[in-house]
């Protein structure tokens, strides 16, 4: 049953007018790993992760999470699926009315009957479970940084203990060690909740530190699925451009030894 | 801990005494608290000295801080008082038990009284901040729009044009229906009260008085503070937001010279124009159900109109659209400039944007009202 994939996607299919992003694409993800999903600008990493939480309707192809479709399923199935897992978008996207305890507590207010104080209780140890301050909990995302902002939205991602969650960009934007405490906490809380991590990054140094396979997308499809490893003898220019550039060579763990987790 | 177990597996805890122990059972998870008496659980604890959780099917954070929770209700709570913990679950409770809200303390509790007097003082304050700043922000778009005009060369001419056609131009039709409206109903509502006594055709004098001196101008005012006060917010608020006005500054360019003195001049040059519109639409508007209701001709009504009714009813009506459309522009690109970095900000300060420069004109428009009592025309 293990092997069962949590995520698969055959064929899909998405366009945008007559720019079509993704033609054909494949992708497995197994249980419990940490799968980073990289590729250029425009090569429609958000757009699958968007076409597999349902938030884009794909023009073809099967996605299915949990062995169930997302596409065709009704309502309260959709319902149901949802709630297994957690998305944070590239700025945390938080409800700028609400404050950050708000935030977290607002998918539990919707899904669960909780009392009050048992929500709040169970929300200030998912805001502290992401690194944030207790002082925090009581700001508004427009007094936050942008890195504490993104630990909130991971937070609100993580507040129904999902499965899966799904990551955009989750270290963009932020200083190298915020970016490798960021990567920390992924890996810290993956181990501790046994979720499933479906990662969009650019950064070779979360590819390194945390991510048990790698997915190339390149040329509307997903070029190679593997470890960091094997993404070094992938032939193909953009991938050999990217894994053996300058800055790969100064992110891999025998460069800079330090950044082994 | 599998996709079919979560289906299968039933929606609750059970916690059973065995002596010293105490035995959980089945799915310990946020959704199972619903049905969960966690008073009992606690007393269960409470008689307890280990907690065996080998019976747990599922269990998720919420989980883990049950069993965390419960620990610390029993007699003595050392650290192997939680047993048949599989590797992950010890994790699990080793995270929340490092991530534990600290002990409520005692809230205190203020004062309402007190409260209410601090909330009050901060209103004032802050109004009184406000005010000040707003004055300040008037006088320095007014030093700009001087210079812009002691210098055309810096006037952004087709910026002006733009904003003439946006404000002005597109709320004709609104405008004039408005004023239409508002002269039928004068003329209908004058003419029901004037005809008791036999002086239906003072309903030419009530009509263009009101209209001319107050009305035309003043709901015009109120439409373009509506119309366009709330787009000048939105518009520079926007541009606020994703910091268009730093970069502004920070290529030397003035934001008040490019963005607001263009807004407010083009309010300045239109208020009026739009005014126009409304007084004549008006008056048409009231002669016409004049016509149909107490067979008032257009002619009979134009003479009566040009003989009874002076002109300085007009100019005063005229005299303060520009002192509109100049609270309104200001106060509109006044709120703008003051939103912040979130878009709830946005919408309160386009709200707060029409009220206030609502309020304002009104305000202003019964200052006038004393002025040219006491200058008596």
């Amino acid at each position: 049953m293990t092997d069962e994939p949590i995520i698969r996607v055959r064929g899909l299919v998405t366009s945008f007018g007559r720019n079509v992003v993704h033609d054909g694409l494949d992708l497995d993800v197994k249980r419990g790993e940490i799968i980073g999903v990289v590729g250029g600008s425009g090569t429609g990493k958000s757009v699958l992760l968007r076409a597999i939480v349902g938030l884009l309707k794909p023009d073809a192809g099967q996605i299915e999470v949990f062995g169930e479709s997302v596409r065709d399923t009704s309502a309260d199935d959709y319902r149901a699926l949802r709630r297994r897992w957690g998305v944070m978008f590239q700025d945390g996207a938080l409800f700028s009315s609400l404050n950050v305890r708000q935030n977290v507590e607002a998918p539990m207010r919707e899904q669960l009957k909780l009392d009050d104080d048992l929500r709040a209780l169970l929300a200030g140890i998912k805001v502290r479970m992401v690194g944030l301050p207790d002082k925090a909990q009581d700001n508004y995302p427009s007094e936050l940084s942008g890195g504490m902002r993104k630990r909130a939205g991971f937070a609100r991602a993580i507040a129904l203990d999902p499965e899966i969650v799904f990551l955009d960009e989750p270290t963009a934007g932020l200083d190298p060690i915020g970016a490798a405490a960021f990567d920390t906490l992924i890996k810290q809380l993956q181990r501790s909740l046994g979720l499933t991590v479906f990662l969009v990054t650019h950064d070779l140094d979360s590819l390194h530190a945390i991510c048990d396979r790698v997915a190339v997308l390149a040329d509307k499809k997903v070029l190679s699925v593997g470890t960091m490893q094997d993404m070094l003898d992938v032939d193909h220019p953009w991938v050999q451009e990217y894994f053996h550039g300058p800055r790969a060579r100064a992110a891999t763990p025998d460069a800079n030894p330090k950044e082994k987790i | 801990m599998s996709a079919t177990m979560i289906a299968t597996a039933e929606n609750k805890a059970g916690f059973e005494r065995d002596g010293a122990r105490l035995l959980v059972q089945g799915r310990l998870t946020i959704d199972s608290f619903e049905h969960l008496d966690r008073q009992a659980a606690q007393e269960q604890a409470a008689q307890a000295e280990v907690i065996d959780i080998a019976g747990l099917t599922q269990m998720d954070t919420a989980g883990a801080w049950f069993i965390v929770h419960l620990q610390s209700f029993m007699a003595q709570s050392s650290g192997d008082s939680i047993t048949g913990a599989s590797d992950a679950q010890a994790q699990l409770i080793d995270t929340i038990r490092h991530n534990m809200p600290p002990d409520e303390t005692d809230v205190v509790r203020p004062n309402p009284v007190g409260a209410f007097l601090e909330n009050l003082g901060r209103r004032v304050l802050l109004g009184g901040r406000n005010a000040l700043e707003l004055i300040s922000f008037l006088g320095q778009v007014m030093a700009t729009m001087v210079r812009v005009i002691w210098r055309p060369r810096e006037l952004r001419l087709t910026s002006v044009v733009h904003h003439c056609q946006q404000v002005g131009v597109q709320a004709v039709p609104i405008v004039a229906l408005m004023a239409f409206l508002i002269g039928v109903v004068l003329a209908f509502q004058g003419s029901a009260q004037l005809r008791q006594f036999g002086a239906e055709v003072f309903v030419v004098d009530l009509i263009a008085i009101s209209i001319l001196r107050e009305l035309g101008i003043l709901l015009t005012a109120i439409i373009v503070a509506g119309r366009s006060g709330s787009a000048f917010t939105a518009a520079i608020g926007s541009m606020k937001m994703r910091e268009e006005i730093d970069a502004m500054r920070t290529l030397g360019l003035d934001p008040i010279a490019i963005l607001i003195v263009p807004r407010v001049l083009a309010l300045i040059i239109m208020l009026p124009a739009l005014g126009l519109i409304a007084n004549v639409s008006g008056l048409i508007g009231g002669a016409m159900m004049s016509w149909i209701e107490l067979g008032v001709s257009p002619a009979v009504f134009q003479s009566r109109l040009v003989s009874n009714t002076d002109v300085w009813h007009f100019n005063v009506g005229m005299i303060k659209a520009p002192f509109f459309a100049l609270i309104i522009g200001i106060i509109g690109c006044y709120q703008g400039m003051k939103v912040g970095g979130d878009a709830e900000s946005l919408g309160r300060l386009t709200s707060t944007s029409v009220v206030m420069a609502i309020f304002m004109v009104i305000v202003v428009d019964a200052m006038f009202s004393i002025f040219f009592a006491v200058v008596g025309v």
